[in-house]
């Protein structure tokens, strides 16, 4: 409602901005909900983004429904969505993404919250806002061990594959050029692709975040065939759930109920049943217990995209 | 080589693919030929019209997307519809779509610039003489086309109007690139998840075949009957 | 629309550090033409041998001819791609398999034989209509010259044949050239896959696909007017 006043009276943009910015401050009402707060009353369901294979975060189980870590975080999101809107029912759909639709998919509105595996960098800030931080992770390339391959020198003048729209296959690019490595990088559609790449042989080397490489190799059908590599191409980065940009209110539900979870004991419970024990759809247990970040980033919650910040 | 072929992936993995992943492409298939039918049929009876603001446009559109590949304008519409949606509904916020109306609507868009190819042939195939005719007993132009026109021109141009539906349903299989869970999208998902790509994709491949044979026989038989009554 | 419009984006430098967005896509249209040239030509010879096959009178021939067209023309294209990229190395014996699978640019190459096979089955059919359009007494005239069937080929029918089917020959060209852009599910990194990546590292969706969308349709727009002139140039005297 306050839209069309301030369309009107063009003069004094800067006291109509200040009271506007109060008006939406006071608009804890259901009537003055904009955004996609809005939306999700109006419609009376959320769209959670899921992924294919970003194992253990949000991936497809034995019966290709989706399962993860991220994916449960959003779901306990969706369920504080629906109790600050005191809503009775509240439907949850679900919408595939791959690295390469989820930013443009959470800015036209088709998915309003993103549960995967994104790293939280300064760039996509521009098109996206994240909540709080849920995984720490770096960037390394998994091979297999009869190739030898540990260090980034190691690539040199190889084949290596990563996943399009994500911060490694950039990460790899420019390392490319600044250290002359002469590679050939391929993208693939999503890590599941990528991996089988290099199980094929027609890539050495998949260049990905740690933790997707260690699962994806736990999850293969010779786990001990592979080995990661020592030297990371990035410092640990922080991996964030995606809302839209420029919608405080409903970042604030979202940031409210993440930080809750994440300092509550069902946060580290939640933790443990991904990390530490077997997850679907093999029963395999990634042993990845809590490191001293994450447990710093679960204490107080941060949407930081400096990896310094944890 | 087939000594390590595993039948069994295929077997375990055929209520999936064909429950979800075919009845997508199927279903798919069918409203997208409906619409772009329906479509085409209106575009073709625009650059018919002889009236230059229709048939300009008309003619700008089809050309437009028989330019484009249809790999580049499924991410289009991907990213695209919502914003349309909100332009049409006048909304405050982009609409949120579904991945399957999405795909709809790329393919029921897509697939009228072609179909309206067809439809305009038809047209064409009638004698001029029967619009005249039609005119001669006091037929509206709409009363011309509903009932002397479009009927005949549908009969002879079914087989070709069903054959671009076969292409339509071979095409469908490329929203893999937006990850939607259409018959090759499942049969990848299996193939990708359990490392047996040979098998999967052969089989999918097979599938295809026979459907797609099957279909095209199917059509050429209708062909020799409409033939005849021509 | 929450959107940031930024169409200098093109003159900024894409991360892989080899230039700007722009360098970016002009490589990704490089490697379209390339593919669609050099599949063209295996679509071209093969797509007239098979065309030839189908209006022989030979009944080997016609099966041959006929298997090969509903063969490739009944599997879509992206189950073709994926069949020659993921299973055609694996079902080969080992060493073939991985020689193929570290061939440098091994998309390049999977891409143009996968496309030049499909593309010749469209082909072949417009080889055998227009073959079949021509009135069978030309065929007659040449065995009549004492001409063998296969000078009858070349000297009478195929060139006639092929000035006749000059105008859906290039839209099948045109196919062809729209459908490298299938060859992104393998990492060919052509016109699509291009504007896709510079999508992904620069969030300007819209800018990046208007490019893509300008240049499909500036080729299209050029291979047409080529085409029309040559139309003009190798018309069958009196027949328009």
């Amino acid at each position: 409602m306050h839209t069309s006043h301030q369309r009107r009276s063009r003069g004094s943009i800067g006291l109509l901005f200040g009271v506007s910015t109060l008006l939406a401050a006071g608009a804890a009402q259901a009537q003055d909900l904009t955004g996609t707060l809005a939306k999700i009353k109006e419609t009376g369901a959320i769209v959670i983004g899921y992924r294919d294979a970003s194992v253990p975060f949000s991936y497809l189980d034995g019966d290709q429904k989706p399962v993860g870590y991220a994916f449960e975080i959003c779901n306990k999101v969706a369920d504080a969505v629906k109790a600050h809107l005191k809503l009775s029912k509240l439907e949850v759909k679900l919408n595939p993404v791959t690295s390469a639709t989820r930013i443009p998919l959470i800015a036209n509105g088709t998915v309003d919250l993103e549960c995967g595996s994104t790293t939280n960098n300064v760039d996509r800030q521009k098109q996206v806002s994240f909540t709080n931080t849920h995984f720490l992770t770096a960037t390394r390339f998994v091979a297999k061990k009869s190739a030898k391959l540990d260090k980034i020198e190691d690539l040199k003048g190889k084949t290596v594959v990563s996943t399009s729209g994500t911060t490694n296959i950039r990460q790899i690019n420019e390392a490319n050029t600044a250290r002359s490595l002469g590679l050939t990088i391929l993208p693939a559609k999503d890590h599941a692709e990528a991996f089988l790449m290099v199980e094929t042989g027609r890539a050495v080397a998949f260049v990905m975040d740690d933790v997707l490489l260690a699962s994806l190799a736990a999850g293969s059908k010779e786990p001990g065939a592979y080995a990661i590599s020592s030297e990371a191409l990035s410092a640990p980065e922080p991996y964030g759930i995606m809302l839209r940009k420029d919608d405080e209110p409903f970042k604030k539900v979202v940031d409210a109920a993440t930080a809750a979870l994440y300092k509550s004991p069902e946060g580290a419970a939640l933790y443990d049943k991904w990390f530490t024990k077997p997850i679907p759809p093999r029963g395999i247990n990634l042993n990845l217990p809590m490191s001293e970040p994450m447990k710093k980033a679960f204490a107080s919650p941060s949407d930081s995209a400096d990896p310094a910040a944890y | 080589m087939f000594s390590d072929f595993d039948f069994k992936v295929v077997l375990s993995s055929l209520p999936y693919v064909f429950g979800t992943g075919m009845v997508f492409t199927v279903t798919l298939t069918a409203l997208a030929a409906t619409g772009g039918i329906i479509l085409g049929t209106l575009i073709a009876m625009m650059r018919l019209s002889g009236i230059a603001v229709l048939a300009w446009p008309a003619k700008i559109y089809v050309n437009f997307m028989r330019s484009l590949p249809l790999v580049l304008v499924i991410f289009w519409f991907y990213f695209l519809v919502p914003y349309i949606g909100q332009w049409l509904t006048g909304a405050s916020r982009p609409i949120s779509v579904g991945a399957f109306t999405s795909a709809l609507v790329t393919f029921t868009l897509f697939e009228a610039a072609f179909f309206s190819e067809i439809m305009r042939a038809g047209i064409q195939s009638i004698p001029k003489g029967q619009t005249a005719a039609a005119q001669a007993i006091g037929l509206s132009y709409r009363q011309t086309m509903a009932t002397v026109i479009l009927p005949q021109a549908f009969r002879n141009m079914l087989p070709l109007l069903l054959t671009q539906t076969i292409v339509l349903f071979q095409d469908t299989s490329l929203v893999y690139v937006i990850s939607l869970t259409d018959f090759m999208g499942a049969a990848s998902k299996v193939a990708q998840r359990d490392g047996r790509l040979v098998e999967m994709y052969i089989f999918a491949a097979l599938v295809y075949l026979v459907i797609c044979l099957v279909a095209s026989t199917l059509v050429r038989r209708l062909q020799r009957r409409v033939a005849i009554i021509r | 629309m929450n959107y940031n419009w930024n169409w200098r984006i093109f003159f900024e430098p894409s991360p892989e550090g080899t230039g700007t967005y722009l360098d970016m896509l002009l490589s990704g249209l490089g490697w379209t033409i390339a593919t669609a040239l050099c599949s063209w030509i295996i679509a071209f010879f093969l797509g007239s041998v098979i065309g030839v096959l189908r209006t022989l009178p030979s009944k080997t021939a016609n099966a041959i001819g006929t298997s090969y067209v509903e063969l490739f023309r009944n599997i879509p294209l992206l189950v073709q791609m994926f069949l020659w990229y993921s299973v055609m190395p694996e079902v080969v014996p080992t060493e073939w398999g991985n020689w193929l699978k570290q061939l440098p640019n091994a998309s390049f190459y999977t891409a143009v034989i996968c496309l030049g096979f499909f593309t010749a089955s469209r082909v072949a059919e417009q080889v055998r209509a227009g073959i079949e359009s021509l009135p069978r007494g030309q065929r007659m005239a040449g065995t009549a010259l004492g001409l063998t069937t296969a000078q009858t080929y070349r000297y009478i029918l195929l060139p006639i044949a092929y000035r006749v089917i000059l105008p859906p020959m290039t839209s099948e060209f045109l196919n062809n050239m729209k459908n490298t852009s299938v060859a992104l599910t393998i990492g060919l990194l052509e016109l699509t896959a291009r504007a896709r990546s510079m999508q992904e590292f620069s969030s300007q969706v819209f800018e990046a696909f208007t490019a893509a969308t300008v240049i499909y349709l500036l080729i299209s727009l050029l291979v047409v007017t080529l085409a029309g002139r040559l139309e003009t140039r190798v018309a069958v005297p009196g027949s328009r």
